[in-house]
């Protein structure tokens, strides 16, 4: 068995841990028996099963965060070797020992890697990220939407809100409410969309506001960092386009 | 803060451009004529500005609040970044932190460059026509010449990189392409104007700007 052979080879992580949502954090280091195609998940999975540390102690086993194990879910995001991405995808054998794994600094910390993104779901109920069809009867099919529209709009629907833009973004911190890239970027959608688009003013008037888009500063670290390579900035730029353009509306027709 | 945000934002966005960052780019040329057609150049061009109607006016709704607003809302946003450049160490990411560095370095220089000159001159301490040579006295003591040449680097920078983010925070240049291709041409600018404005702090450390009796003739 390919277990048998590598046994004597070891994988090092440490893990920035915390015991509940008001106690400090700390650094505890593991070292787990090495085998192949591992990611940072069947590493935690390790310490579940087994919960000792590099000096041999029994502790508590890690907890996180994970759902669908290939990218698409968002759950599992956390801090991994400086940078801010899913442990599903992080591959073992592709990653600098030791492996330095910290939960999101962006989102308060419940314990250990498990952090709370309530404030990406809130963002998207603030900016009304869905299209209103519910009603009394059936309101028939709704306009058409170009095929090369969309294209690009299917990309933005790759969001799974995962955090990782937020995480990146130097503007979203405890000094300032902007409300991050994701959202942003969900307006952009959903006013593509030709049913959305009926209720595109209400959206851009909720970024124009405090927390709103104002707060973005072009570093374009999320567009660097989104792990399903949403052109997050295109977004950014085409909301600030349209925002400009409501704005002046707003002005001269009123 | 009290009100909404996103109309501070726009106005500081808006008055960086117009009417600060256009002042930059005259007084820039304007005292490069210290360097091309030397004191009686330099006084000329002082003489045309101080001839403009309501120059006062000018002065005050023109640079004066503007650049306050634009550089006190500018030391808030800077407070509000957290810099990350560490972690992230993209192109445009360190030229978020090196916008708000330049920001803080030229607002203080600017501060202190009022006070040598525009300060003296409403104290009555200096003359209009003094000015060349005040400007000879500050810029023949090395330190103060070091520090011209820091602030002026640092406002122009400041105010390139800030025509490039100006043109995404306003929806002018929307796709990767476009602001790669606008970052091309703000750095070209960037380079030239601090040309231009190196050159006029410059030609002030020439012998010739050390009394005004040359302008009498």
């Amino acid at each position: 068995m390919a277990e048998a052979v590598a046994s004597n080879k070891t994988i090092k992580l440490s893990i920035t841990r915390q015991d509940n949502a008001n106690s400090n954090p700390y650094t505890e280091d593991f070292e787990i028996p090495y085998r192949p195609n591992m990611n940072v998940i069947s590493a935690l999975m390790e310490l579940q099963r087994n919960p000792v540390n590099a000096k041999g102690q029994k502790t508590t086993p890690v907890c996180w965060e994970s759902n669908c194990l290939e990218e698409v879910c968002g759950a599992c995001s956390m801090i991994i070797n400086g940078k801010p991405r899913q442990a599903c995808t992080a591959l073992i054998d592709k990653l600098e020992q030791p492996i330095r794994i910290a939960p999101m600094t962006t989102f308060p910390v419940v314990r250990d890697l498990v952090i709370n993104r309530e404030r990406m779901f809130s963002a998207l109920k603030k900016v009304k990220a869905w299209i209103p069809i519910d009603g009394t009867y059936d309101l028939g099919p709704g306009p058409r939407m170009a095929e090369t529209k969309r294209q690009w709009a299917y990309e933005l629907s790759k969001c799974m809100t995962c955090g990782v833009c937020l995480e990146a973004c130097p503007n979203v911190n405890d000094r300032s409410d902007f409300i991050g890239p994701a959202a942003i970027s969900q307006v952009r959608l959903f006013n593509a969309h030709p049913t959305g688009e009926m209720n595109k003013d209400e959206r851009l008037e909720t970024l124009m506001t405090d927390g709103g888009i104002e707060g973005c500063g072009n570093s374009q670290n999320c567009v660097r960092s989104c792990p399903k390579g949403i052109p997050l900035t295109t977004s950014i730029a085409a909301i600030n386009a349209d925002t400009t353009k409501h704005l002046f509306k707003k002005w001269l027709r009123s | 803060m009290a009100g909404n945000s996103y109309y501070y934002r726009k106005l500081h966005s808006l008055l960086g451009i117009i009417p600060v960052g256009m002042f930059l780019i005259f007084h820039l040329v304007s005292n490069y004529s210290a360097f091309e057609k030397g004191h009686a150049g330099f006084i000329e061009q002082v003489e045309f500005i101080n001839s403009l109607p309501f120059v006062l006016a000018l002065e005050i709704f023109g640079i004066y609040l503007p650049l306050l607003y634009h550089g006190v809302y500018g030391l808030y946003m800077a407070y509000t970044s957290r810099n990350n450049v560490n972690n992230y160490g993209y192109f445009r990411n360190v030229m978020f932190m090196l916008q708000r560095v330049t920001g803080v370095i030229t607002l203080l220089f600017v501060v202190w460059h009022v006070f040598e000159t525009r300060v003296q001159v409403a104290l009555g301490i200096v003359s209009h026509d003094e000015l060349g040579v005040r400007m000879h006295e500050i810029a023949t003591q090395p330190w103060a010449f070091a520090l011209y040449i820091i602030g002026i680097v640092a406002a122009v920078f400041h105010f390139s990189n800030g025509i490039w983010s100006f043109l995404v925070s306003w929806g002018i240049t929307v796709g990767p392409r476009a602001q790669k291709v606008s970052g091309y041409i703000c750095m070209i600018f960037f380079v030239v104007l601090s040309v231009i404005g190196i050159l006029a702090i410059t030609a002030f450390t020439g012998a010739e700007f050390q009394d005004t009796s040359v302008l009498n003739q």
